[in-house]
């Protein structure tokens, strides 16, 4: 448990009085209910499981994840030593 | 694939698990609660990578798993059923019964079908109008929103040959019923992020602070798992006992209110029986009597079925971290995937069913 | 794959839509049935002469024989067909011993109601598959089973090659150092099949990877020393190591990043929570080459189409013997176990 994709909006549209969408899962897309996705936009990414979308995907926060372990990667590459004090000629 | 690739990073990895190594200073041993996250870290070796003092437990995070036997043999009971046409996800196909799994019942004669969304019965259902489409509404808080949605389309679309048999489980009752275990060897949890992307975060608060427990909400990537096994593991070593939500990107504190809202409407908590583990109180869901009409427990009249759990298997222990697959006598022996004896071997995610696939040459492994 | 292939039908209208009992019972309407659609499709010498046997000479030399039986539902897929299927796949088994495919038999069970339309376009398509396989269809038989007691149409083949001399590949082959090599990207097939069959509309461009290797095979047994090749159908390539690492009594380390897979069929197994490593392919190969023959053998492979996709997947070695070990894309380690049965869709 449980299964959830993330995919693009790419289209919106209605079935049975159910706000729908069309996914991008890159390379395929697939339709989704996006009942439980307060005013969903193109170009927005959510979370899909068992064909309902369950959460927007939040581009600032997957941003801050990301930043934070590429940091961690530069941090212990930097090792920079103190530059000499500069003496006057 | 966006939102997935950039957490399969070898080198990020890396970091992470010798972040891990630097900051861990004595033996933890650390649940992941969902069964997607247990696939994760099988899948990818995770396990490989952390050092050895950080110990993954698996968890009961499985609802294919500890879904009681009674259950599946209703289930069963209901394909055989003239007129019937059952309909399932894939998870739940191969779970055996007291007598045989779904394909066995389907090579019986029963009309038993494969579904990707609880929103295809509906489709079946208008289709064949004069037959009873039954589905059964297996999963965690994560698949509710989903099925209750289902249900309320049913009632909204007039279509009345459709019903849901429910064995829906909820976590945070779960992590408390390890955690009040006398025996518990469980420090701190990854918590189930796709569950929280719907419930939010809330109710784990109180879990945290009361069993002096860290609970970080976690994805499923392998970035995901480690990092929040690293959160997991400093929050054990300086001493605190906070929830923190590793899972940014897809759950927020107070979760999903649209979903939470539909689940609401439909269903209500009531007390569920666990496989393996026995009844845990208000830990499941059950429609609302608003809905009676749509519930095959009510629809179907099966009677009592009696089930026993084949004595010598542990699957409870397992399930709470209490023993190892191996300590079982019958692990590897008269109980395998192909013939399971209890919860944990049943579905690929299960505690004993991952260490077979895997575990069983750790001792090769470790040798190396 | 020849692209300029047109064809004419030449069947002539009867009064039958559709396939019924008498078309099996091997009275006038079979002798129909055979003179107008099978005959003219299928057009070779040996066949023409219509016997109960096919009598051919054979170059001195070992022969090769396969045999393989076709189920596949739907008949018709994105990619291919039951017929183009039939062909291949019984090629491709001879091709795996190294063997040059010459002919092939064809029994048909038909389930009584079948379009005659559906028929046809099944067999001009095996004639097609044969043709670009350069491979004759010289006898075969039909039957037909009351409605219900098939799915629709099961095929049945025989495939007979010549092993040229010197040539000795099998799956207990393996040896310590060899390279793992796999042809192209692996899943295609199968994704393709469950999600047609399913009704799951996945909008892309999924389609089967059916296709004839046996040129492919020539061309890596021309370049350089091959000690074991294997199609892996069902089960897909993961269930072809495990069987070649229990075969050879070796192991096998697979370096999970390198397995080429497809954008969209990577997105359909997520979706389906399904692992591409036990998918079904039906136009790969994975082959295991000693280090010396390794860089010849892929350049070979990628100078035809089937191979243009060929790399190196991982290596045999003498540890861990009889088991497929993982390296994952993060670099932790993972035993690669044989499925009980079919893999399945999942939510959990």
């Amino acid at each position: 448990m449980c299964l959830a994709i993330p995919g693009k909006i790419v289209e919106l549209g209605e079935k049975s009085c159910m706000r729908m969408g069309r996914i991008d899962y890159g390379g395929i897309t697939r339709e989704a209910c996006l009942e439980f996705i307060p005013d969903p936009q193109i170009g927005e990414y959510v979370m899909v499981h068992v064909g309902f979308a369950i959460s927007k995907v939040d581009a600032e926060e997957a941003a801050r994840t990301y930043q934070y372990l590429a940091e961690m990667d530069q941090l212990e590459e930097i090792a920079v030593p103190e530059p000499p004090l500069e003496t006057a000629t | 694939m966006k939102y997935i690739d950039e957490y399969r990073d070898r080198k990020m990895a890396d970091k992470l698990a010798a972040e891990v190594r630097r900051v861990v200073t004595r033996p933890w041993a650390i649940m992941e609660v969902c069964g997607g996250q247990t696939h994760s870290i099988v899948k990818y070796g995770i396990d490989y990578l952390l050092p050895k003092e950080v110990e993954l437990v698996h968890g009961p995070g499985c609802p294919v798993c500890v879904t009681p036997l009674e259950m599946i043999d209703r289930a069963h009971a209901i394909a055989r059923q003239s007129g019937v046409i059952f309909c399932s996800f894939g998870d739940m196909l191969r779970v055996p019964g007291s007598h045989g799994d779904l394909f066995q019942v389907k090579a019986g004669g029963a009309d038993v079908r494969i579904v990707y969304s609880p929103l295809d019965c509906l489709r079946i259902a208008a289709a064949n109008p004069s037959r009873k489409v039954v589905f059964f509404a297996i999963g965690f808080e994560t698949t509710a929103p989903a099925n209750a949605m289902a249900v309320w389309q049913a009632r909204a679309q007039g279509i009345r040959n459709f019903s849901v048999l429910v064995s829906h489980v909820l976590v945070p009752p779960a992590i408390t019923g390890i955690l009040e275990a006398p025996e518990n060897r469980v420090q701190a949890f990854l918590g189930p992020g796709h569950v929280c992307a719907v419930m939010g975060y809330r109710e784990y608060e109180s879990v945290a602070l009361r069993y002096r427990t860290p609970i970080v909400i976690t994805g499923f990537e392998p970035l995901d798992l480690l990092e929040g096994t690293l959160m997991a593991v400093r929050q054990l070593e300086q001493g605190r006992a906070e929830v923190e939500n590793q899972y940014g990107r897809a759950v927020g504190p107070d979760g999903n209110m649209d979903a939470q809202r539909m689940i609401r409407r439909v269903f209500e908590v009531c007390d569920r029986a666990w496989r393996g583990i026995g009844v845990i109180p208000n830990s499941g869901y059950r429609l609302n009597d608003e809905f009676r009409e749509h519930d095959a427990e009510t629809i179907f009249e099966l009677g009592s079925i009696h089930a026993p759990e084949p004595a010598i298997c542990i699957s409870g222990q397992v399930l709470r971290g209490l023993k190892k697959p191996h300590d079982c006598p019958a692990f590897g022996r008269e109980c395998t995937p192909q013939s399971p004896l209890g919860a944990t071997m049943v579905s690929a995610e299960g505690a004993c069913a991952a260490y077979y696939n895997y575990g069983r040459h750790l001792v090769t492994l470790q040798s190396q | 794959m020849s692209t300029a292939f047109t064809l004419s039908c030449p069947m002539p209208v009867t009064q039958h839509k559709a396939i019924v009992l008498g078309h099996g019972s091997g009275g006038r309407l079979t002798a129909q049935l055979v003179r107008d659609l099978f005959l003219p499709a299928f057009d070779n010498p040996t066949l023409r002469k219509l016997d109960d046997q096919a009598v051919f000479d054979v170059a001195p030399g070992r022969i090769a024989l396969t045999t393989d039986s076709y189920v596949v539902t739907p008949l018709f897929f994105p990619g291919g067909d039951i017929g183009r299927l039939a062909v291949n796949g019984t090629v491709n088994d001879l091709a795996m011993g190294g063997a040059r495919p010459l002919y092939l038999t064809a029994a048909f069970i038909i389930e009584e109601g079948l379009s005659l339309e559906d028929l046809r376009r099944v067999t001009y398509s095996m004639a097609q598959a044969a043709a670009e396989a350069g491979v004759a269809i010289v006898t075969g038989d039909t039957k037909v089973v009351n409605r219900g007691c098939a799915d629709k149409l099961f095929i049945t083949t025989a495939g007979v090659g010549l092993v040229p001399d010197g040539i000795s590949i099998s799956a207990s082959n393996a040896r310590a150092g060899d390279v793992v090599i796999v042809s192209g990207p692996v899943g295609d097939h199968g994704i393709t099949i469950w999600s047609t069959r399913e009704g799951i509309e996945f909008g892309g461009t999924l389609k089967s990877d059916t296709a004839p290797l046996h040129s492919l095979v020539e061309a890596m047994i021309g370049a350089g020393d091959v000690h074991v090749l294997r199609d892996p159908t069902r089960g897909g390539l993961g269930t072809s190591l495990c069987e070649i690492a229990a075969s050879s009594s070796m192991g096998i380390e697979l370096d999970a990043s390198a397995v080429p897979v497809r954008e969209e069929v990577k997105a359909a197994c997520e979706i389906l929570g399904m692992d591409p490593l036990f998918v079904a392919n039906e136009g790969r190969l994975v082959a295991m080459v000693p280090e010396s023959s390794a860089e010849r053998v892929l350049r070979a492979m990628r100078r035809v189409p089937q191979g243009q996709d060929a790399c190196r997947i991982g290596r045999v070695a003498a540890e861990h013997a009889g088991m497929v070990l993982v390296k994952t894309e993060i670099g932790g380690s993972r035993i690669l176990d044989v499925p009980f049965a079919e893999q399945l869709p999942r939510i959990c």
